[in-house]
């Protein structure tokens, strides 16, 4: 009670205080009462890492950056076409709509069961590449989604007298597009864009759900795998930690990026 | 009100407005405009703002469809949905208040875009072009800048290369000087005036009476979406004959001047 007689300013100081000494406190008590080797032997156990080293590298981790890459690439180019096709009006942008609200609105997990379960087993149809290659294409599809609202957004954001400055020089409404309002919003977008990257890097994690063969498996699925196979969470642990060293400098990137973008082009 | 602006021969004007009307939902903007620019003429258009001179203008490149009426354009009928109207666009530039020019392209890169990809030239013969119209209006030495790095009156005067840049006809311009700082204003008219005097047909929607009145042929007044009259530029701007005119150019020319008895009758909205 006597913290209520202190300034708003004194007040603020004592809570911080307190919430310092409550997490000191703990920190010490789960340092004390724990069992390190234990912990240490299910959570980051030597001999484990150096039995899934070096292919949480070689295979997992360039795995997940390459299904990523792919899946950013066709995703933005879907997107780009999506969102062109949205803006350009008339059936052209009544499909777009009913794709982008699709596969926006139904789980990224259901798109993928679609690719790689429900339409091969419905109709027998394999997609080329196999259960990989039909991953990949449910994650080209959710990206291009996603990403087709970003840039509709992004080229709605370019000024109106930008077409009709093109316009009046005789360009068509497909060159209008190409040469002035693409490039423009295109930069627009480039922080949300790579947000989207963030998100689908973790959203590769997904495939595990898939069932991948053992040279296809990313992150997430070898550290699955080594959890069943030396039954310690280490590959998990591990796996984690990777993601996060691609994450975070990318995160940090969007937060510079939207900085330098934001004030004026 | 117009007559006397109609040629002998109607094949001679380059533009040719008749009957037009442009109604922006249940707001009659443009109300029956007639009028032609000959071949070679400078017009000004002048008028208090919402009389609707900026509409006529983006009307004439069909920037703005018309409601009714017709607008030929070097002989073309740009309201005939058969007509290829980016064809006619290439032949008539426009200058906007807002110079409008392309961010992401320097000055050279404004010049040359619509070069290449609408009249296909080549590169080398659009850069050329692009220089000679730069070093024109006096931005030789700011060809290669992006037109965040320029002023206002480079900026609008790039714009003015760039419409130049496509070897255009007929020259339209939607307050090119409103936009900027009084003491940039010069460079631009300047610019213009060069232009007039090369013997471009121009339309040229302005607040500039020193302009109108020096450099142009003819000056039509419009209010409330019509043309209340017009005359050649000297006469019409020193010796207005239409009551609406005497106001508007003495309220323009002598803004301090404010006389309460005129205020009831200029304001037919």
């Amino acid at each position: 009670m006597a913290v209520l007689k202190l300034k708003p300013t004194q007040r603020a100081r004592a809570g911080r205080l307190l919430s310092y000494a409550v997490g000191i406190g703990v920190i010490a008590l789960v340092a004390f009462t724990a069992d390190w080797p234990k912990l240490q032997h299910n959570f980051f156990n030597p001999d484990v890492i150096a039995k899934i080293f070096p292919n949480i590298i070689v295979i997992a981790l360039r795995n997940t950056l390459l299904y990523t890459v792919v899946a950013f690439v066709g995703g933005s180019l879907l997107g780009i076409l999506l969102a062109v096709m949205k803006v350009a009006g008339g059936p052209l942008s009544w499909f777009a709509i009913a794709f982008i609200e699709f596969f926006r609105g139904v789980p990224a997990l259901m798109t993928l069961f679609l690719f790689a379960f429900i339409i091969p087993i419905a109709t027998g149809f394999q997609f080329p590449g196999g259960t990989i290659g039909a991953g990949l294409l449910g994650l080209v599809i959710v990206t291009g989604a996603y990403s087709a609202e970003i840039i509709r957004a992004g080229i709605e954001a370019v000024a109106g007298g930008q077409s009709e400055a093109a316009r009046s020089l005789g360009m068509t409404q497909g060159q209008t597009m190409g040469w002035i309002v693409l490039p423009q919003a295109l930069r627009i977008v480039i922080p949300p864009m790579t947000n989207e990257l963030v998100m689908l890097l973790k959203d590769t994690s997904l495939l595990f759900s898939i069932g991948l063969a053992a040279p296809d498996r990313e992150l997430t699925t070898f550290g699955k795998d080594g959890l069943s196979t030396y039954a310690s969470a280490t590959p998990l642990i591990v796996a984690a930690l990777l993601y996060l060293v691609v994450t975070l400098p990318l995160t940090y990137l969007v937060s510079k990026l939207e900085k330098k973008l934001d004030p004026k082009r | 009100m117009s007559s006397m602006a109609t040629p002998a021969s109607a094949g001679l004007s380059p533009i040719q407005i008749r009957g037009l009307r442009k109604s922006f939902g249940s707001n009659e903007v443009l109300r029956g405009i007639d009028l032609d620019v000959l071949e070679g003429e400078v017009v000004c258009v002048i008028g208090p703002s919402g009389s609707g001179k900026s509409t006529l203008l983006r009307c004439v490149n069909l920037l703005e469809q018309p409601t009714a009426g017709s607008v030929k354009l070097l002989g073309e009928e740009m309201t005939d949905p058969d007509v290829e109207i980016n064809q006619v666009r290439t032949h008539v530039g426009m200058v906007f208040q807002a110079f409008n020019l392309f961010p992401h392209l320097t000055a050279l890169g404004n010049c040359m875009i619509a070069q290449q990809q609408v009249l296909k030239r080549s590169k080398a013969e659009a850069l050329e072009i692009a220089k000679k119209n730069l070093t024109m209006v006096g931005l030789s030495d700011r060809m290669d800048y992006h037109p965040a790095k320029l002023s206002g009156g480079q900026q609008q005067r790039v714009a003015i290369a760039r419409a130049l840049s496509m070897d255009p006809k007929i020259m339209l311009f939607d307050e090119p000087t409103a936009a900027l700082d009084p003491e940039l204003v010069g460079d631009v008219l300047a610019v213009m005036r060069d232009l007039a005097q090369a013997g471009m047909t121009m339309m040229v929607v302005t607040h500039e009476m020193a302009f109108a009145r020096d450099v142009s042929d003819r000056t039509v007044f419009m209010d409330a979406g019509v043309i209340v009259e017009q005359g050649p530029s000297a006469q019409l701007i020193s010796n207005p004959g239409h009551k609406r005119t005497q106001i508007f150019l003495k309220r323009v020319l002598d803004p301090t001047h404010i006389d309460d008895s005129e205020l009831g009758e200029t304001e037919p909205d």
